[in-house]
């Protein structure tokens, strides 16, 4: 037997609530968060991520909240990201419940960052999530602030110096085809991929269960992370599991 | 009364929570010599480096005397999640060798997969094999797929007290051991939905 290729719903929540839209752009509201999260616990997620997008300081309070709610009823790792700034805020989101920390800006702006965490809690509790957009052939740069603000960091480079830094897993989001339902950016993925030695989650634009199967068939991805195609219900987490394994890609049979 | 060991090493909760969804009535998480000398179970949890687990361990006073006398002299059933269950191994070669509580022989060294695409961590679900006469996964009926994140395993001397294998590339390690009142997961049943809870509710029965 051998590991399974994961399978991610992520909920993005500002200020307790999950919301959804396209480019960042347009949300909508598509409900309470720990209902999300146990039904997707119940369809046999193999992860579950949130990424807290509120704007303020109350907001992310709120957060620590629904994670300690979450981990009262669901056995499912829990990944947690947005607005982490330091290893207090790490310390604050893995006592509430969540296994793995993902930070964005602040690995950019502090890369030391990283590495103290990976130090305080290990790198398997550190996800570096990665927002990229293509700039050229075969080069990707890093942008922030959803997408709007350009870095001119170049996203391979910076995989591979975070991952040196001690990050456990990398979550890719191609900011050009993040909400487009038209697929993620396999060439970023399978770029980053195969120059890292720690897992790569692929994530943005999933509109299809081939989407899936193409991250990682093509994007050879570890993990496939999708959020509308799941709230939505336009697909289910076993619709998922059987066209993966249909590509030949192994999958886990909940209990 | 079941103590669950906080030495300041991850995710306390999740392991907290999980065990009363498995039907533990009186979970205390301390640190607390005298409270672990009256504990009829003891978990040990552990996320991260095992030196580190070791140190925090070691910065209790007590601590580790307590839960030693408990465990090896009064033979309450004992449980080590991840690097939990790699303490008691006698030593763990991470960064030069660090002596660990030296219960179970055995060393603790870097998962080789052997192969470029497979990725360090091993993070994610993947099968544990029960042996036969593995008694906390009685009621699986069979091999299960369990939630695993880390980089090192437990390379125990006596493969008699393997009490689950699991396979990644060239690799093949401990998912569990088991010698006498000793148990030991690599993986997480917390994080692991129905196996997990199963696994933990036969433990607590134990």
């Amino acid at each position: 037997m051998t590991l399974k290729v994961r399978i991610i719903p992520c909920l993005d929540v500002i200020n307790g609530r999950v919301v959804k839209g396209v480019q960042f752009e347009g949300l909508r509201d598509a409900g309470d968060p720990v209902e999300q999260a146990q039904f997707y616990d119940a369809e046999g997620a193999d992860e579950i991520c949130f990424l807290d997008i509120s704007a303020s300081h109350e907001g992310r309070g709120t957060m620590l909240d629904v994670v300690q709610r979450t981990a009262e009823v669901c056995f499912t790792p829990l990944t947690v990201g947005g607005g982490v700034r330091t290893t207090d805020d790490f310390r604050a989101l893995l006592l509430a419940g969540a296994d793995k920390v993902a930070i964005n800006t602040a690995a950019i702006n502090d890369p030391s960052l990283v590495t103290a965490a990976a130090r305080r809690f290990g790198a398997q509790c550190v996800v570096v999530a990665i927002d990229a957009k293509q700039v050229a052939q075969d080069r990707w740069e890093i942008f922030t602030h959803g997408g709007r603000k350009p870095t001119g960091i170049d996203a391979i480079a910076f995989a591979k110096d975070v991952v040196a830094r001690g990050a456990g897993e990398l979550l890719v989001t191609s900011m050009d085809k993040d909400g487009t339902k038209s697929g993620y950016d396999l060439a970023l993925t399978a770029t980053i991929a195969d120059q890292v030695s720690v897992p790569v989650i692929a994530s943005g634009g999933v509109g299809s269960l081939d989407d899936l199967v193409q991250g990682v068939i093509v994007g050879r991805a570890n993990a496939v992370l999708a959020a509308s195609i799941f709230h939505f219900r336009t697909y289910s987490l076993e619709e998922a599991r059987k066209a993966l394994a249909k590509a030949g890609a192994p999958v886990r049979v909940p209990f | 009364m079941l103590a669950l060991i906080d030495y300041g090493s991850g995710n306390i909760r999740s392991a907290q929570k999980a065990l009363e969804a498995a039907g533990a009535r009186d979970v205390r998480v301390t640190a607390d010599p005298d409270l672990i000398t009256r504990a009829d179970q003891i978990l040990l949890p552990g996320v991260g480096a095992f030196g580190d687990c070791v140190a925090n361990l070691a910065g209790v006073p007590g601590l580790r005397a307590a839960i030693e006398a408990r465990v090896m002299v009064d033979g309450v059933p004992f449980l080590g999640i991840c690097v939990g269950m790699q303490l008691m191994a006698e030593m763990s070669i991470e960064f030069g060798t660090t002596p660990g509580l030296g219960w179970i022989k055995g060393v603790v060294s870097v998962l080789k997969p052997g192969d470029r695409q497979l990725k360090i961590p091993h993070m994610g679900w993947n099968r544990a094999e029960p042996s036969s006469d593995c008694q906390f996964m009685a009621t699986w009926d069979g091999p299960q797929d369990v939630y695993f994140v880390h980089s090192y395993a437990f390379r125990a001397v006596n493969p008699s007290e393997v009490a689950a294998w699991c396979s990644y590339g060239e690799e093949r390690f401990a998912a569990a051991i088991q010698k006498d009142n000793l148990f030991g997961v690599q993986f997480h049943p917390e994080k692991s939905q129905k196996a997990g809870l199963l696994l933990l509710e036969e433990w607590l029965k134990l």
